[in-house]
């Protein structure tokens, strides 16, 4: 896996998810395309020292959600990109992870129209993250 | 077979009139990374001497692998690995004298796992033992914990007195022991990073009483922090179920809740704050609001368990 993963113990975030956004941000970027082999819970485990049974955990979620998928006998594998969840289910995450974005926004004192630019401004970050990702070998 | 490498029944301990232990109920799932949590002087070491056999409890009683804790016949001891408290080593012997020593006793002992043990802590194996750094001590007892493949390991605070790298080495040769998937490993341990990264499970023991015995999840989910904002000077609160730390500021208050119900959520709604917000929190943050700070307010005789809605094995 081209993907550098990191942890940090003692933050507000668990491990098993620091490891899952790792995952999702190096698919949507095009650092992992679909049908790449990702490390085995064990690989991964040693490689970060953990748990084995976290890293399990984080697979087992991203399998679910259908970023990744195990293909019997061969490993974890980066999945083509598929809805697992219904139109209305999206929405429902989408408008909550928007909810927290806004409210953090404006406690931090931004304006509305900061905000959008801040969100144009990721999505621009992410489109160059993809071509560059598409172009590197 | 049970589903519990370690269970305990009522364990209690006293040294004279000095209650170490008290009615415990502890249950270690087999196959788990088990964290044993606790103050100094809180009861862990005395808990797994008396789940080893080589303490009496006053009453109550354990059993290990399925067996009776005091009446351990040898062929369950040989499947147990124990790394008692500080490292103890035989000062005179090399480390080719150590594998000697104990390869005879153990019949599944494991020559190359000895080997990485000992490169994961970078020991000389020309070193004798009273020479060693602590590191390199932790490592030789580390390697001959190991190497007999115990189905079982107990670490007594493992890291204790190891610079990072050295605890780095511990870490790894105790993921390199999950490699065998049906391992159960117990240790207890001051520092929260290495739970965090090892425990699947923990148990927390405080004034020789279990608090907590939860999935490391569990214990995370239960413990929340949330700040109510107020247009003023805070009010005085009324008694809230679950509070284990509060800290008023001028015009907010802190508060640390455990097993935070719709009741709950909805008194704090009701005490006129212009918003609440959750904080997120650390491990290390929660365990502390969870044992330590205001102590008067944790020792209520109400004071919550995390293991009530964990459901724990008690």
């Amino acid at each position: 896996m081209p993907v550098d993963i990191s942890i940090a113990t003692g933050s507000s975030v668990p491990i098993y998810r620091q490891i899952a956004d790792q995952v999702c941000r190096a698919v949507a970027t095009g650092l992992l395309v679909a049908g790449e082999q990702v490390p085995s819970v064990r690989a991964l485990a040693e490689q970060l020292v953990l748990n084995p049974n976290t890293v399990a955990r984080t697979y087992a979620d991203l399998i679910r959600d259908g970023v990744l998928e195990a293909r019997k006998g061969k490993g974890v594998f980066v999945a083509k990109r598929r809805v697992v969840y219904t139109k209305a289910e999206r929405l429902r995450r989408l408008d909550s992870s928007l909810a927290a974005f806004v409210n953090e926004g404006i406690k931090l004192g931004f304006t509305p129209e900061e905000l959008c630019e801040a969100v144009e401004r990721k999505l621009r970050e992410f489109e160059a993250a993809a071509e560059k990702g598409a172009t590197s070998p | 077979m049970s589903d519990y490498a370690i269970q305990t029944h009522h364990l209690t301990r006293y040294f004279g009139a000095k209650r170490v232990v008290f009615d415990l109920n502890l249950g270690v799932p087999c196959g788990s990374i088990f964290g044993f949590l606790g103050r100094n002087g809180s009861g862990k070491t005395t808990t797994l001497r008396m789940v080893l056999g080589l303490l009496s409890p006053t009453w109550g009683s354990s059993s290990i692998l399925g067996h009776d804790s005091q009446s351990l016949p040898p062929h369950i001891r040989a499947r147990i690995g124990y790394l008692a408290e500080g490292h103890p080593v035989h000062g005179w012997m090399r480390v080719r004298d150590a594998q000697a020593y104990q390869k005879r006793l153990y019949p599944r002992w494991n020559d190359d796992l000895f080997r990485s043990v000992l490169e994961f802590f970078r020991v000389d194996p020309k070193t004798r033992a009273r020479n060693m750094s602590r590191g390199e001590r932790a490592g030789l007892c580390l390697a001959m914990t190991l190497a007999p493949e115990p189905d079982l390991l107990i670490l007594d605070d493992p890291a204790i007195g190891l610079d990072p790298v050295a605890r780095r080495s511990l870490l790894e040769s105790m993921v390199y022991a999950t490699r065998r998937a049906d391992r159960t490993i117990i240790f207890s341990s001051h520092l929260l990073a290495d739970i965090e990264r090892m425990a699947d499970h923990i148990a927390v023991l405080d004034y020789s009483i279990l608090r907590a015995q939860c999935s490391l999840e569990t214990f995370r989910s239960c413990v929340q922090q949330f700040v109510l904002r107020f247009e003023g000077p805070p009010p005085e609160l009324p008694p809230i179920r679950g509070v284990i730390q509060c800290v008023p500021r001028q015009s907010e208050i802190r508060l640390t809740l455990v097993n935070v119900t719709g009741q709950t959520r909805a008194l704090l709604e009701n005490l006129g704050a212009v918003r609440i917000d959750e904080i997120p929190i650390s491990l290390e943050d929660s365990f502390v609001s969870y044992l330590g700070g205001t102590l008067e307010n944790v020792r209520l005789p109400e004071t919550p368990k995390v293991a009530e809605l964990a459901g724990g094995v008690a």
